[in-house]
């Protein structure tokens, strides 16, 4: 049985917003499935009462100073974008 | 020797002893670069680099004080910011995106008066083994140019290997900055996680990812370090201790120190001819009263899955900003905003980065969890420990960097899972968050560089530089370059 | 047919930082769009939070006054869903580890006192904000974005929407007294997400749970929620499926809507966030945060009970609320006799507040003259029984005690009057006086009957129990008594 369906390929794919092409959603299905066989190695250890690894490091509490820092300008912040308008980063309509 | 081939400590003695200009440094450089392509750099700063040189030999004029690191131009992989010029990260995604930031590294080098000739080719969003997934098309290997640079940091290693650039950053997250040293027979450093601060690296595995230098020679290497190391508090996960004086600390007794053979390391799918030379290595450290000692690193089997599930679900959330909202590319035509988010993604991204977002998204989506990623976070505790009890028994580990040598450009591409296993070295150190240097040993007959992997406990970086400034001293390592 | 209904709510309160939650921003509102952004609140590549430490100072206050366990060692988790007014594509948030968890929030309102559990608390950002351009798409202004957010989420223990209105109107009550947010709902400095499902009695099972977004005020709660009962009431009635969704509250057609959304929605792929260490919240700084609190009402119940010596599950119910308890205390700075005070609150005070539908603060009889009342009490111008009927015209005509007992007349005390009184009532009866006076005494709450009911109950019954007694036990003499 297979771990991934192409099914799922497309729903992963539309989580992630990438408009795969078919073609696509074929060839990741495919890989996708070698990788996970892969994986699956894990399933070999035994991990019961092995804590999860979020940091390597043993820090903790990094805080700040509820102090302002200078913002960017209005025209630093817009400068990068692909539409904007009346001082707005302007996308198209939600739902079509 | 041309300029370029010097090393950025001989360059800063003959500047202060004005034998040269800085302009001179950088014409050097440029006329390599320019004479032969190995299309190592997405973006160059060629005028104001003239001009930046320019100041520099004016201070030298006036008899300015000058930094180890003034004037001596360097290259910047192209994941790290630099306020105003391009940052591509190898991506269409990123196109015509310029930082209004620097990255922290990038901050600490400017109050040095470091010298930044441009911005390196790389793997797309750092994921890649080869520098072939680059929307700027593949780096050569200056050895060969049919051969791979190794990656993702390949633009910044062939740079730093072929005398186009004096030395360079990279990232490393599982292997990035050792593996294309190793390729091509150059010095490169991932430290400890935290030792170097991540802002303004555009992140790929937040957990994982590290700057690091590149460099020929270890005391460049050591000096690049010495810059760019230290807490910075822009960085939560950077560690607040102070930093060694790396480059001139570079002397240690090897005699009676302990290094680590891991029989895991030494198994199936270590190329012979490489397996040769790292044994080689060995025995030469032996000579100079080294005392090997076999250890296991039991869980090295399981790393690569590890390493692949964790950064690929990090990534997946990293890479989830480009969505053509605020910079970077958008797609031309679109009925909606979920169509336009989904072309700009599809259209944006490359093969392998959107392989990897869709084995990280489904890592973690929902009820697959804690088959994926929460046993893979486990998983990474148990290879963490595996460093921590070899290193109760010995001060440093020797393994190869990467199983075999460079390979062949287009040799692995259609194959990912092969291409993720050929990481099997480097990525238990990134897991277990230590540091790791990639040395060049001797070139063999074939041309082809090999390098020797030094792991070291946490924050040991200096050490691990020590034993590498050692095994130049000993003429175990080939500093040549590609010319 | 009635229906039993099930409430929860999800509250998200702005916290009152000077800057946003991980980064330098400014969190003044009002400003022109997309300046008060920088790369981090805009999610540009490499960058990295910091959390302020003011937002953790300020959910601590908040945990303790909602008696909510504090996690010790807590982390952040990215929560992902794409949004164009959400930057990096996740949200910080926090869920496997909540910030605190388990804590209760009472409240009186119609002197009927409820608890209703905090399920959790946890510390988020804010997202932007999107400004909707009919047919033309949306405009993003980030300004709001990175905002600090504490979200409070209940178990659906309210039963009703007067009571959620009023549950929400204590809690913003609670936050403002600690200065943890503004909790102006007007300006969306506190958001209230209700959930709601309805029973048929005698059912076992609850209907379909729905939750309703974009309510700006505590009567738009009330409203939607009225809207959202009749509306599933009316499904149920006539057999139809209710669909689990979230609908969006239409303030000017008093209206919800269902919100539509993608098929995916929902999955959010939580993670813990890499780029931030642990939080560890030591006992001392809980401590630290809690000597600089005001009084917590649990603090303040215990203070009662030893200050004014009055029993726990009364100083329980007086400090339920801070105003109850503010009033309590306002009144026993001018009437010492704590006792009273304390029973005359719970049961008098309480007692009308339930029955005309108030809450405290409507309530116009104010503590100086509650303690003007009890002065008449003690002075025994008027009975406790009297004070009673008084209290009422006190509330009703807004009048103060004296004011009325002086129009109405306080309680005879002049010995002379009562005597009078007590020898007509003999007289009347000197049938049952013989009988007491042959041994029959439990008489005398007879001749005590009688007597008030010619006084109109104002006869001061220490005096009238006295004189009786004199009169019907062979000492008929009025020297004795006149004269003491
Ligand atoms: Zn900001």
């Amino acid at each position: 049985m297979e771990i991934i369906t192409e099914e799922e390929v497309r729903h992963v794919a539309r989580l992630a917003r990438l408009a795969l092409s078919e073609e696509e959603v074929k060839k990741f299905q495919r890989q996708l499935e070698k990788i996970l066989e892969y994986v699956a190695k894990l399933r070999e250890l035994n991990l019961e009462g092995v804590e999860p690894t979020t940091h390597v490091i043993p820090v903790v509490n990094r805080l700040r100073e509820d102090r302002g820092k200078e913002s960017l300008s209005k025209e630093e912040a817009l400068s990068n974008a692909p539409n904007t308008e009346k001082g707005h980063f302007r996308v198209p309509k939600v739902i079509e | 020797m041309e300029l370029c081939e010097q090393s950025a400590f001989v360059l800063h003695q003959m500047l202060v002893s004005k034998e040269i200009s800085c302009r001179e440094i950088l014409l050097s450089l440029l006329n390599r670069i320019h004479s032969r392509d190995l299309n190592a750099y997405i973006t160059l700063f060629e005028e104001e680099a003239l001009k930046e040189a320019e100041r520099v030999d004016q201070q030298i004029k006036r008899g300015e004080d000058l930094s180890p690191w003034t004037g001596i131009p360097l290259a910047v992989k192209d994941n790290i910011c630099i306020q105003g010029k391009p940052t591509t990260c190898g991506s269409k995604i990123l196109t015509s995106f310029q930082p209004p930031y620097d990255a922290s590294v990038i901050s600490k080098l400017k109050e040095k008066d470091c010298l930044f000739i441009g911005k390196t080719n790389m793997d797309e969003f750092a994921m890649g083994s080869s520098n072939e997934n680059s929307h700027y098309h593949p780096v050569r290997n200056p050895w060969d140019p049919t051969r791979v640079p190794g990656g993702s940091s390949g633009g910044s290693v062939a740079a730093v290997a072929s005398g186009q650039a004096i030395w360079a950053l990279g990232s490393d997250t599982g292997g990035s900055i050792r593996q294309p040293a190793s390729f091509c027979g150059v010095v490169g450093l991932k430290p400890t996680y935290g030792r170097v601060s991540r802002y303004g690296l555009v992140a790929f595995a937040s957990s994982l990812d590290q700057i690091g230098p590149i460099a020929r020679t270890v005391q460049d290497c050591a000096l690049l370090l010495e810059a760019i190391a230290g807490y910075d508090s822009l960085d939560s996960t950077s560690l607040d201790r102070p930093v060694p004086l790396y480059s001139t600390n570079l002397k240690r007794e090897m005699q009676g120190m302990k290094m680590g053979i891991p029989r895991e390391f030494f198994g199936e799918g270590l190329d012979s001819k490489v397996e040769e030379r790292i044994r080689f290595a060995i025995h030469q450290l032996e000579e100079a009263g080294v005392e090997p000692l076999e250890i296991s690193l039991p869980h090295t089997e399981y790393a690569i899955a590890t390493y692949y599930l964790i950064a690929t679900a990090e990534a997946s959330s990293n890479l989830a900003r480009y969505d053509g909202v605020r910079y970077g590319y958008r797609t031309k035509s679109f009925r909606d905003l979920y169509e336009m988010q989904s072309k700009t993604r599809q259209e944006g991204f490359g093969d392998e980065v959107k392989r990897r977002i869709m084995l990280g998204t489904y890592a973690l989506s929902a009820g697959y969890y804690e088959a994926y990623y929460g046993r893979a976070q486990k998983a990474r505790t148990l290879i963490r420990r595996d460093f921590d009890q070899a290193f109760e028994k010995v001060d440093f580990i020797l393994t190869p960097t990467a199983p075999t040598q460079a390979f062949k450009i287009g040799e692995k591409i259609e194959d990912p899972l092969q291409m993720y296993l050929s990481d099997i070295y480097t990525v238990s150190p990134s897991l277990a968050g230590v540091p790791a240097l990639s040395l060049p040993l001797d070139i063999p007959k074939d041309g082809l560089p090999i390098g020797l992997q030094f792991i070291g406990k946490t924050l040991e970086e200096e050490k691990l530089l020590q034993i590498a400034f050692a095994c130049e001293e000993m003429k175990i390592l080939d500093n040549s370059i590609s010319s | 047919m009635d229906f039993e209904v099930m409430i929860g709510v999800e509250v998200h309160a702005q916290l009152l930082t000077k800057t946003k939650i991980f980064c330098g921003c400014s969190t003044n509102f009002g400003r022109n769009p997309n300046t008060q952004v920088c790369p981090i609140c805009l999610g540009m590549p490499g960058v990295l939070p910091v959390l302020n430490q003011e937002a953790v100072e300020l959910a601590i206050r908040a945990a303790l006054a909602l008696h909510c366990k504090i996690l010790r060692r807590e982390r952040f988790a990215r929560k992902g869903y794409f949004y164009p007014d959400l930057p990096k594509g996740y949200q910080i948030s926090q869920y496997e580890e909540p910030f605190a968890a388990e804590g209760i929030l009472s409240f009186e309102r119609n002197g009927n006192c409820k608890t209703i559990r905090i399920k959790r608390m946890n510390l988020e950002e804010d997202a932007g904000k999107l400004i909707h351009e009919e047919d033309r798409g949306s405009l993003v202004d980030f300004n709001r974005c990175g905002v600090p957010l504490l979200e409070i989420a209940t178990e659906p223990d309210l039963t009703s929407p007067k009571d959620t209105h009023t549950f929400l109107a204590e809690l913003r009550q609670i936050l403002q007294y600690l200065e943890v947010s503004s909790g102006d709902m007007e300006k969306g400095h506190l958001r209230c997400e209700p959930n709601i499902s309805l029973k048929k009695p005698g059912q076992s099972e609850w209907g379909t749970r729905t939750e309703l977004k974009n309510l700006n005020s505590l009567k738009g709660v009330e409203k939607g929620l009225l809207f959202e009962i009749r509306r599933q009431k009316r499904l149920l009635e006539s057999g139809q499926p209710i669909r689990q969704e979230t609908l969006l509250w239409d303030e000017k057609r008093e209206i919800a809507l269902p919100m539509r959304v993608k098929e995916e929605a929902g999955d959010y792929r939580y993670f813990p966030e890499p780029d931030l260490v642990p939080l560890v919240i030591d006992e001392e700084w809980i401590e630290r945060v809690k000597r600089s609190l005001p009084e917590l009402p649990d603090d303040r119940k215990k203070r009662f009970v030893e200050t004014y010596k009055i029993r726990e599950q009364d100083a329980q119910t007086l400090t339920l609320t801070r105003r109850l308890a503010d009033y309590f205390e306002e009144v026993v700075k001018i009437h010492s006799d704590f006792t009273l005070a304390a029973n005359w609150i719970i049961t008098e005070v309480l007692g009308i507040l339930h029955e005309k539908n108030l809450s405290i603060g409507d309530l116009s009889v104010t503590p100086a003259r509650l303690a003007g009342l009890f002065h008449l009490i003690q002075d025994e111008t008027i009975s406790k029984k009297m004070a009673k009927e008084i209290f009422v015209k006190m509330v009703e005509s807004g009048k103060q005690a004296d004011e009325i007992v002086r129009v109405q007349g306080g309680q005879i005390r002049d010995e002379a009057e009562v005597e009078r009184i007590i020898e007509e009532v003999l007289k009347g009866n000197s049938e049952e006086k013989v009988r007491y006076q042959s041994g029959e005494v439990k008489l005398m709450g007879y001749f005590i009957g009688q007597v008030m009911k010619r006084t109109d109950g104002k006869a001061n019954p220490r005096m009238v129990n006295e004189i009786l007694r004199k009169m019907l036990e062979g000492n008929p003499q009025k020297s004795g008594v006149q004269k003491k």
